[in-house]
């Protein structure tokens, strides 16, 4: 019962963050896509994420070495990234544009260098 | 006093002069009648152990800023670090070595005072403990003639937090101020949201700058951006160095927060200085 009710407060939490980037009701317009993504001193992997406006995605996150921390600072989005298990992070983006992540939690040197771009398409 | 020239000198360097008189609060003394001027040097950001082409001259780079704080005339009362005094290395060992080798170079300075702040390059993957073997406490107190100076740490914490055991602290230091007192902050990130994106921000500066709000002479010093700049929050002013290692691009002026290239015509081009001072309590910003 309490892993249930955790996952529903990980899944309503994921859906406050994607309201944030929306700012308004949101209507997925097809399956939720799912993107690997690897953490890992001093990059991000892939560094460029494209997807498509309306898309429900999930971006199931791996750290290799380091609870780095994964940050879109101009959608409201952060999470860390326990290494060993895989976190996702929900959204359905509603507009078009470039939106930069970094590592937020300081990771040593070439830490400023971790960073990447969302680029969400018509 | 220093003289422009003299600031010229330092400035040549990096680091920043500031004379008590302009910090917020400091006029009001001044028209009581007291006597309480004097001024302190801040350098920032010396990442001792940098080594890239960022600066070549990074082995040298500290010892010429001592010596050009050492060739003022008039010594100021002390001298503040406000963080990253090491670059960082995953090696604990020789993170200690750089600690001590800074300690053995910054040790020739003619002012002894010295105020220790880490930053993030310091602290942030031990959790501040090899800077608290060498340096002491991470956050503290000191007065010095009537102005009250409170050290904040928002890098032992990996994700920029100061956090709320630390905010507690802070309110209670605060609360000891005598009512209209000047204070000062010194803290190595901006309590603000400088540019996010570049991780120019404390992930909690929100709840500090909450705490600080009731006073009305607060002025903050700050390093970590590797420039000098300034930001108003309602009446409170925050003032961040130049580094003595290299300069970072403007805030938000480009993809990556890369340091700038050395320009070797002009080694010590984007390095610089700001002064505060009396009696117009106007800074006087100079560029080199």
């Amino acid at each position: 019962m309490n892993k249930i009710r955790t996952l529903t407060t990980v899944l309503l939490s994921s859906a406050m963050l994607a309201g944030a980037w929306a700012a308004r009701p949101q209507q997925a317009s097809g399956d939720e896509v799912t993107i690997k993504v690897v953490a890992q001193r001093f990059h991000y992997t892939p560094e460029e994420i494209t997807v498509k406006k309306g898309q429900a995605v999930v971006l199931a996150i791996t750290s290799l070495d380091f609870v780095h921390g994964f940050k879109v600072p101009e959608l409201g989005i952060r999470a860390d990234l326990p290494p060993g298990k895989v976190t996702e992070v929900r959204f359905t983006p509603q507009k078009a544009g470039k939106f930069d992540f970094l590592c937020d939690n300081f990771c040593g040197s070439g830490h400023e260098e971790m960073s990447g771009r969302i680029v969400v398409v018509d | 006093m220093l003289n422009r020239r003299d600031f010229l000198q330092l400035a040549a360097l990096g680091g920043g002069a500031v004379f008590a008189s302009g910090l917020a609060g400091c006029a009001q003394m001044a028209a009581g009648g007291r006597n309480d001027d004097f001024y302190f040097v801040q350098l920032s950001d010396t990442h001792w152990g940098f080594k890239g082409a960022a600066n070549p001259d990074a082995a040298i780079t500290l010892p010429k800023a001592v010596a050009a704080v050492n060739a003022l005339p008039v010594q100021p009362d002390f001298i503040v670090f406000t963080g990253d005094l090491t670059h960082t290395t995953d090696d604990q060992d020789e993170r200690r070595r750089r600690m001590r080798q800074f300690k053995e170079i910054v040790a020739d300075l003619k002012v002894k005072q010295h105020y220790y702040l880490p930053g993030e390059h310091d602290a942030s993957l031990d959790r501040g403990a090899a800077f608290i073997e060498l340096f002491g406490p991470t956050h503290y107190t000191f007065n010095h003639r009537g102005v009250h100076f409170i050290a904040l740490d928002n890098v032992s914490d990996p994700g920029a937090a100061v956090g709320d055991e630390q905010i507690a602290w802070l309110k209670t230091e605060l609360a000891k101020v005598p009512g209209g007192a000047p204070i000062v902050i010194l803290t190595h990130r901006p309590l603000f949201d400088l540019v996010p994106k570049w991780d120019w921000a404390t992930r909690d500066g929100d709840k500090v700058m909450a705490a600080l709000m009731p006073y009305q002479n607060v002025t903050i010093f700050y390093g970590h951006i590797h420039q000098e700049h300034h930001h108003q929050t309602a009446h409170i002013q925050h003032h961040a160095s130049k580094s003595l290692i290299f300069p970072l691009p403007a805030p938000g002026s480009q993809d990556k927060r890369l340091p700038l290239p050395w320009d070797a015509e002009h080694p010590y081009k984007g390095l610089g200085f700001r002064e505060v001072h009396a009696p117009g309590q106007t800074f006087n910003e100079l560029t080199v």
